[in-house]
C-alpha cells in the first residue's frame, strides 16, 4: 500500500496530536532511563511541525516529509531531533520522483536511523519499533499487535546504545522513550490506514 | 590559515570555555563555536553549527564535539555542506587544544591526526 498526500498529512497531524497529548508520559519514561526531557523535546518538535504546515501547506509528499524533518531537526534539541530528522529527510528524498510502498518507504527511514545513530536492532532504541513495523508492512501484516510486540521486546532489552546504555542491566524493564514516541507515530498510521 | 577549529557542545558555556582556553594556544586560528540549542538550553542546534561553519575562515575545518546529538547534528551538517570538515571522536577539551596548538604552527594534518589518536574515546 502507498500513502498519498492527503492521508500522509493526516498521519503526521495525528502524530503531532499524540505527542502533545502524551508529553508527560514520554518525560516519565525518559526520567527512568534518560534525562527526562523526551516528551518536552518532542512536543516542541510537534509544535514546529504544525507551525511549518501553517506557514506553507505541503504540496506534495516530498515537501511534507521534508517540512516534518526540518521541524524536528531545528526544534527538538536532543538526539531525537537528528534521528527523526534523518529518517524523514531520507524518506522525503525517496519520494521525490515516485511514491513508494509504505514498507519500502519506512525501511528507508529505518536505514536513516541506523546510519545517523550508528545503531541497529536489539540495542533498545527506536529502531526496535521502526524495523518490525517496516517488515510487517512489506508483507501486509501490520496492525496494533506488531507495535505492542515491539514495545514488549524493547522493554526487555538491555540498552547498548544511547544514554540508557550507561545504566546497563538497570535499563531492563523500561520502555525506551524514543521507541514509545515511534509507537505513537505508527499508531497514528494504523488509524489513518483503517479509515 | 589552512585549518580552522569548530567546537560543538551541548552547553553554550562549555563551547565558550573551550574556545577561550584554546585561543590562548592558537591566537591566529579561526575558532568558531556552536553551543546549546537555539534557545540556549542544553542540547545542540543544526542551525548554530551551520552558522559556526559559515563563520569559520579556515580552508578546512577540524571539528570537535561532546555528546550524542552534537555528533549527530554535526554529521548531518557534514552531509549537507560543501566545506571540508574533519570530525574527531576524541576528548573535546584535550583534542581541540592539541589540534589548535599544532594547527597554529602550520603542522600538517597527518601530524595533527597522529597526535589525536591517543585521545580517541568515542
Amino acid at each position: 500500500m502507498k500513502l498519498e498526500l492527503v492521508d500522509a498529512k493526516k498521519w503526521i497531524n495525528l502524530f503531532v496530536e499524540k505527542l502533545e497529548k502524551n508529553q508527560t508520559d514520554l518525560n516519565e519514561l525518559d526520567t527512568a532511563i534518560g534525562d527526562g526531557d523526551h516528551g518536552t523535546n518532542m512536543k516542541r518538535g510537534a509544535e514546529a511541525i504544525t507551525a511549518a504546515f501553517e506557514k506553507k501547506d505541503p504540496e506534495n509528499l516530498s515537501d511534507l516529509y521534508k517540512a516534518t524533518a526540518f521541524a524536528m531537526i531545528q526544534k527538538v534539541g536532543g538526539a531525537s531531533g537528528p534521528l527523526y530528522g534523518t529518517a524523514f529527510l531520507d524518506m522525503s528524498k525517496a519520494v521525490k520522483t515516485d511514491n513508494l510502498e509504505l514498507g519500502d518507504l519506512l525501511q528507508i527511514g529505518t536505514d536513516g536511523l541506523k546510519r545517523r545513530g550508528e545503531s541497529d536492532t536489539g540495542m533498545k532504541t527506536m529502531i526496535d519499533v521502526w524495523q518490525p513495523v517496516s517488515d510487517a508492512l512489506k508483507v501486509n501484516k501490520f496492525d496494533q499487535k506488531v507495535i505492542d510486540n515491539a514495545l514488549e521486546n524493547v522493554k526487555n532489552l538491555v540498552a547498548t546504545k544511547g544514554r540508557a546504555s550507561y545504566l546497563e542491566e538497570k535499563s531492563k524493564g523500561h520502555i525506551d522513550p524514543g521507541a514509545q514516541s515511534s509507537a505513537y507515530l505508527f499508531e497514528s498510521l494504523i488509524e489513518i490506514m483503517g479509515a | 590559515m589552512k585549518y580552522g577549529i569548530l567546537i560543538v557542545s551541548h552547553s553554550a558555556d562549555i563551547a565558550k570555555g573551550v574556545k577561550a582556553l584554546i585561543s590562548q594556544a592558537a591566537p591566529d586560528l579561526s575558532i568558531t563555536i556552536a553551543g546549546g540549542t537555539d534557545e540556549n538550553g542544553i542540547g545542540s542546534s543544526l542551525e548554530k553549527i551551520q552558522q559556526a561553519v559559515d563563520d569559520n575562515t579556515g580552508d578546512e575545518i577540524l571539528a570537535f564535539y561532546d555528546l550524542g546529538s552534537s555528533k549527530m547534528n554535526l554529521e548531518m551538517l557534514m552531509e549537507m555542506t560543501d566545506r571540508t570538515i574533519h570530525k574527531y571522536d576524541v576528548a573535546l577539551v584535550e583534542g581541540a587544544y592539541i589540534a589548535a596548538t599544532l594547527a597554529e604552527v602550520d603542522s600538517p594534518l597527518a601530524t595533527i591526526e597522529d597526535n589525536l589518536k591517543s585521545l580517541k574515546i568515542k
